[in-house]
């Protein structure tokens, strides 16, 4: 397929492995934001091209993953109640909240839709003006036009009927605060390139220089990738720490300005909660007091108090870089797909579900060894 | 008996108290759903073997299990596939067939992958009140002249109406039964390491179809479903005296669900190439815009043949002749030092991977 089999060929890639093998003189970190970036670095195999000296490390960029249970619960309730058309993007719904996903509300009853776009939400409710629809706004930066404009639209229209769920969370207060962390591993960033094609890359720069951490704004197939280590690298082994970016075919510094403006027009900066990390200042978008009225939190009294996370989880370290999924004693035991105790495992963008589907062969054999260790050892003593 | 039953109760499927549309998607979910509750309870070794119909002699009150030889040998008795499957589909029509013809083909289909020749089928139709006659007509009419070209007769049914709301216009279940005319054993306790993988043709097309129809997407060309009946294929290769050890259509789950269920079956692990599969350009194009893996998504008349590796080449040449099997290609081997009961997918640059089977449904991503 044209544009998109460039982007994996084989011949290519090894050239780019053996040239990144060249650049590196010693061990490096390096953190892939995106949670699509992480799925096709496991999809495709990528980390094992590379020198061992080079470690790459899953970032918090899954919006399903660090969507807060709290959220999905409210989710949960609104999406239950017979007035409503509760529509989501798909792999939202096997979300788990405390105690159910939105699949389960389906098949109890809700009218739970999986729409691909916000607008076609907003459709829904024009078509149906005895039902309140109400559209589960997540992600990043990079769904955040659509799901503006949708509210923007509603109001615009008089479709009273609208509302939106809102957790929108924001990059680059994220990256701020893994480089804040005093576990911080991570030497240099892969920045997410589709985030980047909506806010472009200049609010990363002064977060390079604060915190003299190179950062590669990169996209999603392979060679993609591996060019973008390779430019990571080679600022790393240079002593530099830029903005640089390898995603120049749709990205543009200055980003998408008429979806800034959308985004502007409908969301403001607020603090925000992260699944599996906390509470980080200023780090989503909320409705601004003007589309209040669209405002599904504000239109359906729920209540839901907090949530405690899973204590043997350790989705926080997994998503700050400082641990492997396949160092948690959870995974692949208590914590699979089907039953995820903590963020990454939910969404098949998270770094634990990527490992639990693509690589749980080697982490069993790997706990297995380790335990065959133990257990000759045992005998010995 | 009644402690059997009591090991079995409360109701075992303790995650989710209501089904979920996930329980029908053929992946974990399903597999779970037959291995807790079905297999248990109607227990017999027929449907443990977990074939896509049961294989059973007539008379001799022989049952499956018998070497291959045994099996070849009582020419008294004959020995019968017999399978069922219902068909749900919405839309009804669609390009490339309709439900009618799926009914015909996929029932077909589970007989071939017996190594059966399929003889007889029966249809039963639930349908909804209110479908048009008109509708009914042309859905009768295409199951007709599917069963004509696949040479099977439809000699019994049944007809149901429900009340309007009750049904999706129209729901169809056929059984069929075939007869096995060889000494060939064909179930995953026969695949071998070093069988050679062998598919009939592009995969995913079916499901890319109806998900095109279903959500209005359009390309530049249509994509027509792969609904076809393979019986003829298989019956082909088997005339040849082709050494197939193991068959699987590739319906719910597409290929990685059906590779799954064969590696965990025969205990073996199996290894393929992305390069090798064949996928065309428009249906990869349409898996990227959804965030499909087209190893998902469903096919309507592609098989996968575990082929004994002397004979993968012969194999390969019988179905590139016939018109089901024009793009057919190796895609893999079944290997000797594989983890058992795992597939391996090398990647086109080069990395290998494990190819999971789905827990639920495939669902459309974010971003």
């Amino acid at each position: 397929m044209k544009y998109v089999d460039e982007y994996r060929d084989g011949d290519a890639a090894q050239k780019y492995a053996r040239a990144i093998a060249q650049l590196t003189t010693r061990p490096w970190t390096i953190m892939e934001i995106c949670g699509g970036q992480t799925h096709s670095i496991v999809k495709h195999g990528i980390d094992e091209l590379l020198p061992k000296e080079i470690t790459l490390v899953h970032g918090p960029g899954c919006p399903v993953c660090v969507t807060p249970v709290e959220l999905i619960d409210k989710a949960v309730e609104i999406a239950a109640r017979p007035e409503v058309i509760f529509c989501s993007f798909g792999d939202m719904l096997r979300v788990p909240g405390t105690k159910k996903d939105l699949l389960s509300v389906k098949a109890a009853g809700g009218d739970v839709r999986i729409v691909y776009s916000p607008m076609d939400a907003v459709n829904l409710a024009r078509a149906n003006p005895a039902r309140q629809v109400v559209f589960f706004a997540v992600g990043f930066e990079t769904t955040a036009p659509a799901n503006a404009m949708s509210v923007y639209q509603a109001k615009q229209l008089g479709i009273t009927n609208y509302s939106v769920l809102v957790s929108h969370v924001l990059v680059p207060p994220a990256m701020a605060a893994i480089l804040s962390s005093p576990l911080n591993q991570v030497q240099g960033f892969l920045a997410a390139g589709h985030v980047c094609t909506v806010m472009g890359y200049a609010e990363y720069e002064p977060l390079a220089a604060k915190f003299h951490v190179p950062m590669v704004v990169t996209g999603f197939e392979p060679l993609d990738i591996l060019q973008g280590i390779t430019m990571c690298i080679k600022q790393l082994e240079e002593g530099r720490a830029e903005v640089e970016n390898q995603y120049s075919r749709v990205v543009q510094r200055a980003g998408n300005v008429a979806a800034q403006k959308t985004i502007a027009e409908v969301f403001e900066v607020c603090d925000r909660k992260w699944r599996g990390i906390g509470e980080i200042p200023q780090s989503g978008w909320g409705l601004r007091e003007k589309y209040a009225a669209h405002d599904a939190e504000k239109r359906f009294d729920i209540i839901s108090g907090p949530v405690e996370e899973s204590k043997e989880c350790i989705s926080g370290l997994i998503m700050q870089g400082v641990k492997k999924p396949d160092q948690c004693p959870a995974f692949g035991v208590s914590c699979i797909p089907e039953r995820p105790l903590g963020a990454p495992m939910v969404s098949s963008e998270g770094a634990c579900a990527a490992y639990y589907r693509y690589r749980r062969q080697e982490t069993r054999s790997k706990k297995q060894e380790a335990g065959n260790r133990k257990q000759e050892a045992g005998i010995q003593n | 008996m009644n402690t059997n039953f009591t090991l079995s109760c409360p109701i075992p499927i303790s995650d989710y108290p209501y089904v979920l549309l996930a329980h029908g998607g053929g992946g974990k979910l399903t597999n779970q759903l037959i291995a807790k509750m079905f297999v248990p309870l109607f227990n017999n070794p027929e449907l443990e073997a977990q074939h896509d119909g049961a294989v059973f002699r007539v008379g001799g009150g022989d049952r499956v299990g018998l070497s291959s030889s045994e099996m070849g040998d009582r020419k008294g008795s004959p020995l019968l596939a017999f399978s069922t499957d219902s068909y749900v589909i919405h839309p009804l029509f669609f390009p490339g067939g309709d439900i009618g013809s799926m009914a015909v083909h996929g029932t077909v289909n589970d007989l071939a992958m017996c190594g059966a020749r399929p003889l007889y089928l029966s249809a039963g139709y639930i349908i909804e009140e209110g479908l048009p006659m008109d509708t009914l007509w042309r859905i009768v009419q295409s199951m007709a002249q599917a069963a004509k070209n696949a040479h099977v007769s439809i000699v019994t049914g049944d007809t149901k109406v429900v009340d309007r709301g009750k049904g999706d216009g129209v729901f169809i279940n056929t059984a069929g039964v075939g007869i096995i005319e060889h000494d060939q054993r064909i179930a995953p306790q026969s695949v071998r390491p070093g069988d050679v993988l062998i598919v009939n043709g592009d995969i995913g097309r079916h499901g890319i179809a109806i998900m095109a129809v279903r959500e209005g997407l359009e390309f530049e060309t249509i994509i027509e479903s792969d609904s076809a009946p393979v019986a003829d294929l298989v019956l082909q290769l088997l005339d040849a005296r082709v050494e197939i050890h193991c068959m699987r259509d590739l319906t719910r789950g597409g290929m990685a669900s059906a590779l799954n269920e064969i590696a965990e079956g025969s205990q073996t692990g199996i290894a393929i190439e992305e390069r090798r599969v064949p996928v065309r350009d428009d249906v990869n194009a349409a898996c990227e815009l959804l965030g499909f893996d087209p190893l998902y998504v469903a096919c309507e008349g592609r098989f996968v043949a575990f082929v004994a590796p002397q004979d993968a080449d012969r194999a390969l040449e019988i179905m590139r002749r016939h018109p089901l099997g024009a793009d057919a290609a190796i895609i893999g081997s079944v290997k000797a030092d594989g983890y058992p009961g795992v597939v391996m997918m090398k990647s086109r640059i080069g990395a290998n991977r494990i190819v999971d089977m789905i827990s639920g449904e495939q669902l459309p991503r974010i971003c």
